[in-house]
């Protein structure tokens, strides 16, 4: 048998799918479609960003909410040369480590520098969020985040 | 909670469709049962060590380890070897339920697949029961299951428990 014997065909799989988020997500997207940030705060004090549902070291139920950012540092990134077909920018972009002001812990997102030579471990950037009316209660509410103006990087 | 003030509705679900474009090939042990799937037949190959029957065939004999090369022309009748009656909605449903999902094994076959039972009651679907594959019409024959539009009962004698209990 030849290869040519054998068939191939495209398939699709697609599944709608709704998730419950809850109380403490609930809150990170209620925040980010009104254009704010939020973490919550842990048994030790450290401020959990994306929130986490529970305390990661007790397992308790968390604390109170705070608002963090829209500034941060970048803690760690790598460049997406070239945009696939799912993201949700059209230009390449880079993946990053964002520690937000008031922030413990770093989310991961994106970084729209233009150019990876923009891009530095340290560099302060802050959040460009959508336009009201095109907000949806998604983590890309927060679209990306851009380079602080004079903000160290190279 | 602060924020609540800016008049929004709290988000309590969020949509995440999971989406998956990909490229599928079967395999040339496949290829050929699906296009027999095309010609109106089924075609499954035989192990030349125990000379067990397999469709759609892998390619090989899972017990022997041996290549499947003998193509075997099935007919469109078998048993229903086991069955489940789906009675939830779910999206992308495309049969009006309840409807019956059966393990077909074609006459000849020593292993069975998964086929719709229609044109009759779900309540009336058994072990054992004689069936035969409805085709779609000519033209829309392709290199798919989508072939098979399902199966029905041919009215025959039930299949006597003893000659199918080593496929369940
Ligand atoms: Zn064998």
């Amino acid at each position: 048998m030849s290869d040519g014997d054998v068939l191939v065909a495209n398939h699709v799989l697609d599944y709608p799918y709704a998730r419950s988020v809850g109380p403490v997500l609930g809150a990170f997207f209620t925040a980010l479609s009104e254009g704010r940030i939020v973490g919550v705060e842990g048994s030790d004090g450290a401020v959990i960003v994306p929130p986490t549902e529970y305390d990661p070291l007790t397992g308790e139920d968390v604390g109170e909410l705070r608002d963090v950012g829209p500034g941060g540092v970048v803690t760690a990134w790598s460049w997406q040369v070239a945009p696939g077909r799912k993201h949700h920018l059209d230009h390449p972009f880079a993946w990053a480590l964002v520690r937000l002001d008031g922030a413990t812990t770093a989310m991961l997102h994106v970084v729209d520098a233009g150019d990876p030579g923009a891009m530095a471990t340290g560099m302060r950037v802050t959040a460009r969020f959508r336009p009201p009316a095109e907000r949806r209660g998604h983590v890309l509410d927060l679209e990306a985040f851009v380079p602080e103006p004079d903000g160290g990087g190279r | 909670m602060s924020g609540a003030e800016a008049g929004t509705q709290p988000v309590t679900v969020l949509e995440t469709p999971i989406h998956l474009d990909y490229v599928f090939t079967p395999g040339i042990a496949q290829s050929i049962f699906l296009r027999g799937l095309a010609r109106g037949v089924f075609l499954g190959q035989r192990c030349p060590t125990c000379g067990k029957v397999y469709i759609p065939s892998r390619g090989s004999c899972p017990v022997d380890g041996v290549a499947t090369d003998e193509v075997v022309e099935l007919p469109d009748t078998g048993i229903v070897t086991t069955y489940c009656v789906v009675n939830v909605p779910f999206a992308g449903q495309a049969v009006e339920i309840p409807y019956t999902c059966a393990q077909v094994l074609l006459d000849g076959a020593n292993i069975s697949f998964m086929g719709l039972i229609q044109e009759v009651p779900a309540d009336q679907v058994r072990m054992g029961m004689r069936v035969e594959a409805v085709w779609v019409p000519p033209d829309e024959l392709g290199p798919s299951l989508a072939s098979v539009k399902y199966f029905r009962p041919t009215g025959e004698p039930d299949a006597l428990y003893e000659s199918y209990e080593e496929y369940l």
